[in-house]
């Protein structure tokens, strides 16, 4: 059953109790909430995700709550919890849902380590997949969601989950974060696109999250072959100009910001070898999201 | 939630690993999530593989017990690098240095270090030594982590360890202690005993407790600290090492109380050896239990250890939580501490955690990514 099909009551039912279960690619996660945002964000970005019935195994059981006492009612805060502990320390209560997208983006690279997870974004059309390595403000999130929008498909927005055994890509295919001015220029871009509530004054500005397309969600399960790194880079009023980028720099790249790189060790150093070989590697600079999706068009038609 | 037999569902599986074939999705859900606040899900994957009973784990369970073998298996790695660079720059002072704890596991290379996770290196040196062994490692990039004067005050004056050091680079963190606890403790154990009965061990540079004084400091650990985060993992642990040295030490059990009253530490090994035997189904000889009997409490306060005991041993979950557990975990706070300083020390220095406590912690992360 998708998420759309409960009834709000019901959604709202499970929430405030045992948890609501859903699967987002490989991960099952029980979410807790009695916080109307993240039960109203939830019902929007996530309606096209299946949802479990219980009693069943989840990865990841986690909440996110308002604290108790004065705080209710003086600069009013929210709090995360993966099942009885705190990694974080709590934020303004008004940024509810993207404190729940953190913890989860969390929750998997610290526990995850059947996959080497590295810190891109991941794209597919034709079977083969796209990854963006970026660092935040290089509008890596904003061009992500401007393909997917265009016919290709999302498997993650912030976190490259990738196979030891097959080398393959798999997706999680959750909303796509995106930030301040990006989040205009998206809706000017896509109209039919689906925004949750934007969060404003969160560490990194405005903060909203675009639902991922019904398509993705639907082939969530799909893994894809990695074929490109692409490291994107927004320049105001540049041509679009793509140019190869050394893979032993792109190898270092991914080594020194994977999440559990040197966790997985020397599987970690040979899948990631493994990676590299097989894509070619770019550096991309844009202006306009017509002209990146030209390229990147034109990359997915090519050999 | 909450019901006793889904309180007990780790403690089952670690003892009888065999009903994992019986599980049912919801019951993994719950053992797993018990096992992470334990810190035990290495150590869990480890029991499950040795009873042949990892084929029975549901592939979506199986792949976190795998995971945390992986995460356990790298710290390993990581902790024989540090014992590497260690005893590179220990090795012109010419110094014994004995390892303790997860290191001296890790070192031996004890089952009990398998899937287990390695936090700080606890380093034993004798104490006119102390300040040439701290100078050594401020010189190789170790730098103190306590910087707050009264803490380093604290720390010197009256604990049986420096100020932990931490690596300005790989972030790992040295404690060197110069005896087993703070010298203003109701016991006092002579380090030089433990150095005299101390071993060789697989990594030049460093030497191993005997393995009666492990075990006997593994149980002091659980006795005296106040903190009760690891304290299933610790009981654990000492599980593991009795079981170990039982099969392959001669005479170990023989010595076993003898050597903790030599050491003037005999009655937190009866506690140990107790809640061992009754929480975790350790086989202990009864002639050992009756020797270290002789080092009991009066009978009020063993009843009253017991109750604490059922409460603390239990992984740090919702699901683990009764309406005395906080209350228990208190107690044992204040018992740890009133076991390391005498009330005219011990007050003032509560008084003064207490109100450091209302500023924000420096563990947790500032906030997400």
């Amino acid at each position: 059953m998708k998420l759309a099909e409960l009834a709000p009551a019901e959604l709202k039912h499970r929430l405030h109790g045992a948890g609501l279960c859903l699967r987002t690619g490989p991960f099952t996660v029980r979410i807790r909430s009695r916080i109307p945002a993240v039960e109203e964000a939830l019902a929007l970005l996530y309606a096209e995700h299946p949802v479990l019935e219980e009693p069943v195994f989840c990865d990841f059981t986690v909440r996110v709550f308002r604290p108790l006492g004065l705080r209710r009612f003086f600069r009013p805060q929210v709090r995360f919890a993966f099942d009885d502990t705190e990694p974080f320390k709590p934020l303004p209560y008004d940024h509810a849902f993207p404190m729940l997208e953190w913890g989860l983006n969390w929750a998997v690279t610290q526990h995850a380590h059947w996959f080497l997870i590295l810190h891109a974004a991941v794209i597919e059309k034709g079977g083969r997949a796209a990854l963006l390595p970026a660092p935040p403000g290089s509008g890596k999130s904003t061009l992500t969601a401007a393909l997917v929008q265009r016919g290709w498909r999302l498997l993650s927005d912030e976190l490259a989950l990738i196979d030891p055994a097959s080398g393959l890509v798999h997706g999680l295919a959750r909303p796509v974060n995106l930030k301040n001015a990006s989040v205009e220029l998206l809706r000017a871009w896509a109209p039919e696109a689906v925004f949750g509530p934007p969060a404003r004054d969160t560490r990194k500005g405005l903060v909203a999250h675009m639902r991922p397309p019904a398509d993705s969600v639907a082939r969530m399960d799909e893994p894809a072959r990695p074929a490109w790194v692409i490291f994107p880079r927004y320049v105001p009023a540049s041509p679009p100009r793509l140019t190869p980028h050394a893979r032993g720099h792109a190898l270092l790249e991914f080594a020194r910001n994977g999440f559990n790189y040197s966790v997985l060790g020397e599987v970690g150093y040979d899948t990631l070898v493994r990676l590299i070989a097989a894509c070619d590697c770019y550096d991309f600079t844009y202006s306009r999201l017509t002209d990146a999706l030209a390229v990147f068009d034109g990359l997915a038609h090519g050999g | 939630m909450g019901s006793p037999m889904a309180a007990d569902l780790l403690l089952r599986l670690l003892r009888e690993p065999a009903m994992a074939a019986a599980l049912s999705p919801d019951e993994w859900d719950l053992a797993l999530r018990q096992a992470r606040a334990a810190a035990l899900t290495g150590r869990l994957a480890v029991c499950l593989r040795e009873a042949k009973a990892l084929d029975a784990v549901p592939p979506a369970v199986r792949r976190h017990l795998d995971a945390a073998l992986q995460v356990a298996s790298r710290l390993r790695q990581a902790l024989e690098w540090e014992f590497q660079c260690l005893a590179r720059l220990l090795a012109p002072l010419e110094v014994p240095v004995v390892l303790l704890k997860g290191a001296a596991y890790g070192a031996a290379g004890l089952p009990v270090a398998e899937g287990r996770l390695f936090g700080d290196i606890d380093l034993l040196v004798p104490r006119p030594r102390l300040r040439e062994v701290e100078g050594a490692l401020l010189a190789h990039g170790w730098a103190p982590m306590k910087l707050d004067p009264y803490d380093q005050r604290y720390y010197r004056r009256w604990m049986h360890e420096i100020p932990p050091l931490e690596h300005v680079r790989r972030q790992t963190v040295v404690d060197v202690h110069h005896t087993l606890l703070p010298l203003t403790a109701r016991h006092h154990p002579d380090p030089a005993l433990i150095f005299a009965a101390s071993r060789p061990s697989p990594w030049a540079g460093f030497r191993l407790p005997s393995p009666a004084d492990l075990v006997v400091h593994c149980a002091t650990h659980l006795f005296h600290e106040g903190e009760t985060d690891r304290a299933l993992r610790d009981l654990m642990d000492f599980d593991g090492l009795l079981r170990h040295f039982a099969a392959v030490e001669p005479g170990f059990y023989a010595g076993l109380v003898p050597r903790a009253r030599l050491l003037d530490l005999a009655r937190p090994l009866f506690y140990a050896l107790r809640y061992a035997q009754r929480l975790l189904g350790t086989p202990i000889p009864e002639a050992v239990m009756q020797a270290a009997q002789q080092a009991a409490p009066p009978l009020p306060l063993r009843l009253a250890m017991d109750r604490l005991a059922g409460e603390v041993f239990r992984p740090k979950h919702a699901s683990c939580r009764g309406p005395f557990t906080a209350p228990a975990h208190f107690v044992v706070y204040v018992r740890g501490h009133w076991l390391r300083m005498p009330l005219h020390l011990l007050l003032p220095h509560l008084l003064r955690k207490a109100l450091a406590r209302r500023q924000p912690t420096a563990a947790r992360r500032d906030g997400p990514p």
